[in-house]
């Protein structure tokens, strides 16, 4: 295969590409663009919230017909937090994390010539592009992007006498979800194929890499899940467009009663975070892989407890369907729900306990290479503790019941999912960017990125907790209304010059990224010395991966530092070095992992 | 043209920044042992930072703090979230130690070896059951207290108070005599009838349709929540109390007032509140100084005017709370 080279034209080649590693690439630009979007949005919105009154012209610039003398809209406001949500869990952390970096790695990691089906791959690329496409264009209907919350819980999403945004910038918002669904459920199916049946020879299951692990079960969890999103949205849109009351019912609205008699919002609400919870995973699963990978590769040491750690994503991932009522404590279902979904949700912090303790072990008595991708592994370990500790008082219905929708929760979940996933996010792309682009990454950039981002993480976070227990409710467009919340003004203030602060350090990265691959230093075939077979193939790209025969596997990932004398640290190492390839058949007597 | 602007601005910073990085060193990428030595520390520098906002959040941000309970469930509430806060956050203190300790000591040296250390099943077995014990604990008490909050028993005869949620106002609706509210859909929404009463009902001749909430102390009051438009969620901080309002159908929700407006007024917790906030305010230049009141808010995104959907809650003793009620005229009155 790898003789036959066939001609390729640009458009093939960079545009309507098959080729695996091509279409991870155009996964990440799009989702950097995307990030680039949603990243803006909340800094626009911190801006209203620390300084409510007071006029910014680059909000004037930005918002047009939505702000009045540089103050935005209320109804503006709401559409920015929902537009930022949607960008970031499905944009960004879902299409720009899984399919960057499933792309890429999957077909590298088993051993594969590319995907199953490349065809149907680049497919999935450009329905993912033309739902952004769609998305974006919906951020200029007249009565602005949809505006109900990332959650789009119906009346409100169904009725644009609720809220302008419910209009044309709803259905585009609907459009756009329902392509993004097709992209993620063939992208799915296809990462699942290649790792059931394309894996080299040697590549047991067992000896898979974690980070493999990782997307494959996510890609499972999509696959179970995305499906059931989709129905509910072409419910709604049969109740906006067709008169159906698949979610409505006895609405008296702008003077008048509404023909709807009979559904129910809870339903939306139950459908809804039947994909909604399990997606929290599907964002959280590959950031959790990749730093598996790296902090394992970057202590030189194996990562600890490899059959605990594929477990407890099982765990994750099964429970995780099986939770989702814990968004709906208080939505009106019966309260004998409530007890089962605490009973489940508390469940998950019991394997997320073992992969946060394992990473600790890893760490342990390890040589550790403090590379920008390390950091943000180890900065990903933090957040994802600090985060999911909360998630105790919240998953137990009866605390729920306080301190649901408020900032408390905001800052639980920005933390365990969204920064978690981002900084796996970017690990991901320190580590690999020698594979994808060749050269490397500039490190004291990647220094530079990661204290700012990692700083400003917190500093927006940890305090947006006690401005929760407060009572302060999310997404109000301004706290000016009760004097009760006068106090937690001064807080708002220091968020936001954090949020802001984080995200200009952005633009660190950007400029690292996009240099890196023009100006960067030309990357050596394994510069982290790493063990997966991903870094056997050539530097320069070449459809089919590897130039000869596929490499045979004889060993799991995470052979590193292995000594002659087991009992023994400071022995010679088995193989003269601190990493053993994967493809490095076991020496006689060698007792395998 | 003021975005086109600013995106031109964007571009030529991005563009000499590209021109300056000619001259820059894009050679240095992978860490030496200087690198790892130096980072090590900043992680430690971070515990330190770490721990530093973690102690100003907890003992400096308390006075912010929803006061205590102000209803009897409630104080389970309390004893409960006291009782997980206070392990996780020794859980997080101790991590978050391990985690950067860890960084720092075993930051990379070039003799240094690391231990080969694939696995230890009774190390695992400790992290699977310490914490599977502890959530005995909060499972356990979280769904008692869940119970506790969610039914009502019969024999408690507790008042029954309508709460009718639509954009972006909130009413109420007192049983009268009968303690037993009329029904009601948005069909009979006409004139004065805004919360769609069913007049032809004889349970609702004597309901009370009021935009305060009065409550008396010490008597279990059950809230009926109806919508007409979208969700809404009745919040009422104070009192550890939610529940949605959904179009369509009737939710529920019951508290036992514990303390008066006047008494919580005198609340060590709120009066250091109030403090700061009156402080704040006289700073900011604000006319009136502010007073605890309790309030029910809204706390489910519903429109442009979400962030300023509330309604003022008095708790008063039960011969004021009688007096205020018999004051309210009936919807036989008011209705015709």
């Amino acid at each position: 295969m790898s003789e036959h080279h066939h001609k390729e034209t640009f458009v093939t080649k960079y545009i309507f590409s098959q080729d695996h590693k091509m279409i991870s690439k155009q996964f990440l630009i799009t989702g950097m663009i995307m990030g680039v979007i949603g990243v803006f949005m909340s800094m626009l919105f911190r801006l209203q919230l620390a300084w409510p009154e007071k006029s910014f012209s680059i909000i004037e610039a930005f918002l047009g017909p939505h702000q009045t003398d540089g103050v935005m809209n209320p109804d503006m406001y709401l559409a920015l937090v929902t537009i930022h949500g949607t960008i970031m869990v499905f944009f960004v952390l879902t299409a720009g994390l899984s399919g960057t970096f499933s792309n890429l790695l999957i077909p590298l990691q088993i051993g594969a010539r590319d995907m199953a089906s490349g065809f149907l791959n680049m497919i999935s690329y450009w329905l993912f592009f033309i739902s952004s496409v769609v998305m974006v264009i919906s951020l200029f209907v007249e009565a602005g992007p949809a505006s109900a919350g990332w959650t789009i819980y119906p009346p409100l999403s169904a009725l644009p006498q609720a809220i302008p945004g419910s209009g044309a910038g709803m259905t585009l918002w609907l459009v756009s979800m329902a392509i993004f669904i097709a992209s993620s459920l063939i992208g799915s199916l296809n990462y699942i194929v290649t790792i059931l049946n394309l894996r080299t020879k040697g590549m047991k299951m067992t000896r898979l890499p974690l980070t493999m692990w990782a997307f494959f079960i996510t890609a499972i969890i999509g696959v179970v899940s995305f499906p059931v999103l989709l129905s509910a949205a072409l419910l709604l849109i049969f109740d906006r467009s067709f008169g159906t009351s698949f979610y409505l019912s006895d609405i008296f609205i702008s003077g008048e009663v509404l023909h709807y008699q009979g559904g129910s919002p809870v339903l939306f609400e139950h459908l809804f975070w039947f994909l909604g919870h399990p997606e929290v995973y599907i964002v959280l699963l590959p950031a959790l892989g990749i730093t598996s990978e790296i902090i394992s590769t970057h202590s030189r040491k194996p990562i600890f407890g490899y059959r605990a750690m594929v477990g407890s994503i099982m765990a994750i991932a099964f429970l995780s369907t099986i939770v989702w009522g814990h968004h709906m404590f208080i939505s009106g279902m019966n309260p004998f729900l409530g007890s089962v979904f605490t009973f489940t949700t508390l469940l998950i912090a019991i394997p997320s306990a073992v992969k946060a303790f394992n990473y600790i072990t890893t760490l342990w008595k390890g040589n550790l290479q403090l590379n920008p991708a390390m950091l943000f592994s180890i900065g990903l370990v933090s957040t994802f503790v600090t985060g999911g500790l909360t998630g105790l008082v919240l998953g137990d219905s009866a605390l729920d019941i306080n301190i649901h929708d408020t900032y408390f929760v905001v800052a639980h979940f920005h933390l365990v999912m969204g920064v978690s996933a981002i900084f796996g996010m970017y690990a991901g792309i320190y580590h690999w960017f020698p594979k994808m682009y060749g050269r490397m990454m500039n490190k004291s950039m990647g220094y530079w990125h990661f204290w700012v981002t990692m700083i400003s993480a917190y500093g927006v976070f940890f305090p947006m907790h006690f401005i929760g227990l407060a009572g302060l409710p999310r997404r109000y467009y301004t706290n000016t209304a009760f004097p009760m919340f006068d106090d937690v003004a001064d807080t708002n203030v220091v968020i936001t010059i954090f949020a802001l602060i984080g995200g200009a350090a952005q633009l660190i990265f950007l400029a690292n990224f996009f240099i890196s691959i023009y100006r960067g230093k030309k990357a050596t075939q394994n510069p982290w010395n790493s063990n997966t077979i991903e870094w056997t193939t050539p530097v320069e790209h070449l459809h089919g991966n590897w130039p000869g025969k596929i490499p045979e596997v004889h060993r799991w990932a995470y052979d590193y530092s292995k000594k002659v004398d087991p009992e023994d640290d400071d022995s010679d190492y088995l193989h003269g070095q601190d990493w053993v390839s994967q493809t490095t058949p076991l020496l006689e007597g060698e007792e395998s992992s | 043209m003021l975005a086109l602007f600013y995106i031109f601005i964007g571009v030529a910073i991005g563009v000499s920044f590209w021109q300056i990085t000619r001259i820059m060193n894009f050679r240095s990428v992978i860490a030496t042992d200087k690198d790892n030595n130096f980072q090590g520390k900043m992680f430690l520098g971070f515990l330190a930072f770490l721990y530093a906002m973690m102690i100003y959040c907890l003992i400096w941000m308390n006075v912010i703090m929803l006061p205590e309970s102000a209803s009897i469930e409630g104080e389970h509430d309390d004893t409960l979230f006291d009782i997980s806060f206070w392990l996780i956050g020794i859980a997080q203190f101790i991590v978050q130690f391990l985690i950067f300790y860890f960084t720092f000591k075993y930051r990379g040296k070039k003799e240094n070896k690391a231990k080969f250390f694939a696995d230890s099943h009774k190390l695992e077995l400790i992290w699977t059951v310490a914490p599977a014990v502890v959530l005995v604990v909060l499972i356990g008490y979280g769904l008692w207290q869940w119970n506790n909050i969610m039914y009502v028993a019969e024999d408690e005869d507790p008042l029954v108070i309508e709460v009718y949620a639509q954009q972006f106002r909130w009413d109420a609706r007192y049983a009268g005599d009968d303690n037993t509210l009329g029904l009601g859909n948005v069909n009979f929404i006409k004139g004065v009838n805004t919360m769609g009463v069913d007049m032809g009902d004889e349970f609702s001749q004597d309901d009370k349709q009021v935009t305060e909430l009065h409550l008396p102390k010490g008597r279990k009051v059950l809230f009926k929540f109806r919508s007409q438009d979208v969700l809404h969620s009745a919040y009422m901080p104070h009192f550890r109390a939610q529940m949605n309002c959904v179009p369509g159908m009737v939710t529920q929700f019951a508290f036992t007032p514990k303390y008066t407006t006047e008494e919580m007024r005198q609340n060590k917790e709120v009066v250091a509140k109030v403090d700061g906030i009156n402080k704040i305010r006289k700073e900011n230049g604000a006319e009136e100084s502010y007073e605890f009141d309790y309030v029910l808010l809204c706390n489910k995104i519903c429109g442009a005017s979400h962030y300023n959907m509330q309604m003022k809650i008095v708790v008063e003793t039960e011969e004021e709370f009688n007096d205020w009620l018999a004051k309210q005229p009936t919807l036989a009155e008011t209705i015709k």
